[in-house]
């Protein structure tokens, strides 16, 4: 087991130095440091001394790749390459480009973030399984139909339209719940209900779909028309043998996005105010912090790839024909 | 020539799709084995619905593809015919005046009043404080308020008059046809068609066009003198503005796809047939690829886009054909954060498909590797990129709208149901609400959307063999 995880996890490093050329590449080749200096500073009319000056500042102010002016092993390391892309892989992210520090942010902003993925990933599996084990008790009848059509205009409607719904409806009109902010600790119970809601509603359309076809093609195989030949009744069946078997891919699929959930929702965190590192991503676009959007791309990264390796090593865990080679 | 054509980096594609789509549907008419799928999904009732309702958006979108500019009435002193420099689409002359009645700010749908209270001069010389008239709502009505309901209802009714002689005269041509085709008598077709009696539901797709056929008559009658789906911040009529929204997204939706064809299939299609290491270079390609999550990589190329035209902002000639570019390269970007998925697909039905007998048998015989992958395995596994193809269509048009409105999406000059949320986004918070604008974007893209999921859905009942089988 060890070595297979060693094995998987050796096996990640050439990809996330590919991701990090490719980061390189994007920030700092397709467009040098003096033209980000220069949107930084305002378009027309600046002194070169002011585009010099903002370089230092911020540390862009070596070569690319390779410094023949410092000495020895330094000529390599003293390059925008080493000091920004490959410090990333120990997660030295530097600072941004308003002078905070980006690890420290990083830590801190997690938190909110997790404080929202999580209940939403928990109460959607929950919901949207015994809503498909529901529909596939009742398949081929009305409620299976009727289901069906509502899941498919569920999931037609963008996201986008379940956030402004939801903070309309419960917020503005009924005044349940307050329309947006964070607070700290456990006082901010509050400001998370409406986020989870929406979050969850809005995955339904396309969660309880999935998980039904994946019920309705495990009751087509052999071994449940075996049980029912036996005479179990069709709860027994549904609930003993179907769902479990259905559980792998369910489970496995979990699984992959269990570290991305660090990585917290984009459009959700920053329509409720809430400090996470989706909202902190956000703000970096906006305000064009190259520095936080190459940090948060290799994280990102990062967490995917350990998510697949995860994903991996779970697989041998619950099912008992996949053996480690 | 009263007007010079122009054509956009997006419309040329457009051209090259429809293009494409035309040969390719002109080579499956002539193949059996691939017009079986096809009338398959036009033999079913949701099918053809979904069908006539994407044909309409598709429409739409078409003649907003045409660009052209007209040109300049004379002027003193130049000799020379001059074009307007503004860049028009069909659509918008076919709109006629819609694109130009701007009130001054926000109204309310079929208001004949703004939505503010403003300053007025009285004749008398007073000033009162007062809801202003709508330059161009309304405005032939002497009295706004008691005649307004009457002249909407006799407009309806005007609209869905034409509407109807429309549709009828339309339903006749088709029937006409139908009975030269089956050689059968107008009547009797009537008949078939009525009960429901044909293959393909005729009766369906002709009651679906009839909806659209109504809907937009009526819309069209009551839009010359109202703005149906009121005015925006700026005073642009809402209506005019989400029809021309249609064009973006459908764009997002189709070029994305297009543009990621190529390097998909044949990526995906080498890994899985040469297998060693070029299996191994291709699956590390789209691994690394896959893994840098796909907002995160749209949104750095986008701004080094933003970086590089604001620093050569000389390179190009109008702000329209920016625009048109960085859709191109939203484009792009996205079909690159999402061939992966197809890539993969295709490796590992090539996998399956060179251990077949055929391919061995042809390999033996010495036919080359190009031959062998053109004639035996692409067309074996086009069904799974149409699937993917149709499959992934309405993901995009929805994935559009999130991204304009984190504002790494289409450019903020550009018409699109993104920027239109992003927009009335903040103005929920007003009392009384402003919902026109909202209500008109999530009217059009859930229309769009839900048909084409529908149709999705009915395209890979018929295309997929695993569930052709389970269904005979």
């Amino acid at each position: 087991m060890t070595a297979y995880i060693l094995r998987r996890v050796l096996y990640a490093i050439p990809i996330l130095i590919g991701v990090n050329l490719i980061t390189f590449l994007l920030f700092f080749v397709v467009n040098s440091p003096d033209d980000m200096a220069r949107m930084h500073l305002g378009q027309k009319r600046v002194t070169t001394e002011a585009i010099e000056g903002w370089k230092a500042e911020h540390g862009y102010d070596r070569p690319l790749v390779y410094n023949p002016a410092a000495p020895g092993l330094a000529s390599l390391t003293d390059t925008i390459f080493f000091q920004k892309s490959v410090k990333l892989f120990a997660f030295q992210f530097g600072s941004s480009d308003d002078g905070r520090d980006i690890g420290y942010d990083i830590s801190q902003r997690m938190w909110p973030s997790l404080a929202i993925a999580v209940p939403v990933l928990i109460l959607g599996l929950a919901f949207n399984i015994s809503y498909a084990l529901f529909i596939v008790f009742f398949r081929a009848t009305y409620i299976d139909i009727g289901s069906v059509v509502l899941l498919v205009g569920m999931l037609s409607v963008s996201s986008l339209f379940y956030i402004i719904g939801g903070q309309f409806v419960l917020s503005k009109v009924f005044h349940l719940v307050p329309i947006s902010g964070y607070d700290q600790g456990l006082d901010a119970w509050k400001f998370l209900i409406l986020p989870v809601i929406v979050g969850v509603v809005g995955g339904i359309g396309s969660g309880t779909r999935w998980y039904r076809t994946l019920f309705l093609e495990e009751i087509a195989k052999d071994y449940v028309r075996t049980a029912r030949a036996k005479g179990l009744g069709e709860r027994f069946v549904l609930f003993r043998h179907v769902l479990r078997n259905a559980l792998i891919p369910i489970l496995t699929g979990v699984v992959v996005v269990l570290p991305l959930l660090f990585m917290g929702s984009l459009i959700t965190e920053s329509f409720f105010g809430i400090p996470g590192l989706g909202s902190y991503t956000i703000d970096a676009i906006s305000n064009q912090d190259f520095a936080i959007v190459r940090s948060m791309v290799f994280l990102g990264a990062v967490l995917y790839i350990l998510g697949l390796i995860l994903t991996d090593i779970s697989y041998t865990l619950v099912d008992p024909r996949v053996r480690l080679q | 020539m009263p007007l010079i054509p122009v054509v956009l980096w997006t419309d040329a594609l457009v051209f090259v799709l429809l293009a494409l789509g035309g040969a390719f549907a002109l080579y499956a008419s002539r193949h059996e084995h691939l017009r079986d799928p096809w009338r398959r999904v036009v033999r079913s009732r949701v099918g053809v619905a979904t069908l006539v309702v994407l044909m309409a958006y598709a429409l739409v979108g078409f003649l907003d593809t045409v660009h052209l500019r007209l040109k300049q009435g004379p002027q003193p002193g130049v000799e020379e015919t001059r074009y307007a420099p503004e860049v028009l689409s069909l659509l918008d002359l076919a709109l006629g005046g819609l694109r130009e009645r701007q009130e001054k700010t926000y109204s309310a749908p079929f208001a004949t009043h703004l939505y503010v209270k403003e300053a007025i001069d009285q004749p008398d010389g007073r000033v009162v404080r007062d809801y202003p008239r709508l330059l161009h709502a309304g405005a032939h009505l002497q009295d706004p308020q008691r005649q307004r309901g009457l002249d909407i209802a006799w407009r309806t009714l005007v609209g869905l008059v034409e509407g109807l002689i429309a549709w009828i005269l339309l339903c006749f041509g088709i029937f006409w046809l139908l009975a030269r085709r089956w050689g059968v008598a107008l009547s009797e077709v009537r008949r078939r068609v009525l009960a429901g009696e044909t293959h393909v539901p005729w009766r369906t797709a002709l009651g679906a066009l009839g909806v659209v056929i109504l809907l937009g008559f009526v819309a069209g009658e009551l839009a010359r003198e109202y703005h149906i789906l009121g005015t925006d911040k700026v005073g642009e009529d809402v209506f005019y503005q989400t029809l021309k929204s249609i064009r973006t997204g459908l764009l997002i939706g189709t070029l994305t796809t297009l543009v990621m064809l190529p390097a998909a299939i044949l990526l995906g299609i080498a890994a899985g047939y040469f297998r060693g290491w070029v299996d191994d270079l291709i699956q590390y390609l789209y691994t690394t690829l896959n893994s840098i999550p796909g907002v995160l990589l749209i949104a750095a190329v986008i701004l080094m886009l933003q970086v590089y035209m604001s620093n050569h902002a000389d390179a190009f000639e109008s702000l329209v054909e920016r625009a048109d570019l960085r859709l191109l390269f939203l484009c792009l970007i996205l079909g690159v954060t999402s061939w992966t998925g197809l890539c993969r697909l295709l490796r590992g039905e090539a996998l399956k498909l060179r251990e077949i007998d055929y391919v061995q048998a042809a390999q033996s015989l010495g036919v080359g590797h190009f031959t062998v992958i053109a004639r035996h395995i692409l067309p074996n596994v086009m069904h799974i990129v149409l699937i993917t193809l149709v499959l992934d269509f309405s993901g995009l048009v929805l994935a559009e709208a999130v991204l304009s409105y984190v504002n790494i999406g289409v450019d903020p000059t550009m018409n699109s149901w993104g920027n239109m949320i992003n927009s009335a986004r903040l103005e929920l918070a007003r009392d009384p609400v402003v919902w026109w604008s909202l209500a008109a974007a999530f009217l059009f893209m859930f229309t769009l959307v839900l048909a084409a999921n529908l149709f999705a859905d009915v395209v890979r009942d018929a295309f997929d063999p695993r569930l052709r089988q389970a269904g005979a």
